[in-house]
């Protein structure tokens, strides 16, 4: 299930949701990105978040479609925040649900890997003298390659 | 035909989204007719539409072949190299 939105979510509380009902799947993997100070401005306050309404839930539902082709795992939580957001935020929110640990593991890192090159978002980092979009890193591309291989 | 564009390349061209008229989409065939088309109809825009990691979005799917094919009701986006998660 995938959720776009401004306001905050809570780990534990998502957990308890995908854990609810569920004692087929032993293993759960979550990970949580925050919003980190990336050291382009010198008084950084925090981030902006903009994105293709439609076309990311879009994309998040075939990212996990594929990572469904490979791995078995029952649930997959998407939740990516948008609008802006301050230095230590969290930003993103990926878990899995498996009845093995190793399909958890990997479809938790790939749908992660893939939706940072494939989701329409984009990132603005604000500072008290303006504001900077973020390039694409080469080494996200090159991580989301690995997976093809 | 709907275009819209988003984050840098947004501000660079100081507009969010436009509408085509149905007549004025109709002789735009391909993804690069409607580069030439804004082009010819803001030639301040040419840096920024033609820089080659401009990406491209075509009723929200990623189109990578500049021939691509348009027809008058598609949404099309342009958009710099994403950065989201």
């Amino acid at each position: 299930m995938i959720s776009i939105q401004q306001q905050d979510f809570s780990v534990s509380d998502e957990l308890a949701k995908l854990e609810a009902n569920n004692v087929s799947d032993g293993a759960v993997v979550t990970f949580t990105g925050r919003v980190r100070n990336h050291n382009l401005g010198q008084e950084v306050t925090g981030l902006y978040l903009e994105h293709y309404p439609g076309m990311t839930e879009k994309l998040l539902e075939q990212i996990i479609e594929q990572a469904k082709t490979r791995w078995q795992f029952s649930q997959a939580r998407v939740i990516h925040r948008i609008g802006e957001l301050a230095i230590g935020e969290q930003i993103v929110f990926v878990a899995v649900t498996s009845s093995h640990r190793q399909d958890a593991f990997a479809a938790a890192e790939f749908i992660m890997d893939f939706l940072k090159v494939k989701a329409p978002f984009w990132k603005k980092e604000i500072t008290t003298d303006g504001a900077v979009w973020l390039d694409a890193k080469s080494s996200d591309h090159n991580k989301a390659k690995s997976w093809l291989d | 035909m709907k275009v819209i564009f988003f984050a840098a390349l947004k501000e660079q061209l100081a507009t969010a989204e436009l509408e085509l008229t149905t007549e004025q989409a109709s002789s735009i065939n391909s993804i690069v007719q409607l580069k030439h088309y804004l082009i010819g109809q803001n030639p301040a825009w040419q840096p920024h539409l033609d820089k080659p990691s401009i990406l491209c979005a075509v009723n929200q799917t990623m189109v990578n072949n500049p021939e691509h094919s348009l027809k008058y009701d598609d949404e099309v986006a342009f958009f710099p190299p994403v950065t989201g998660g």
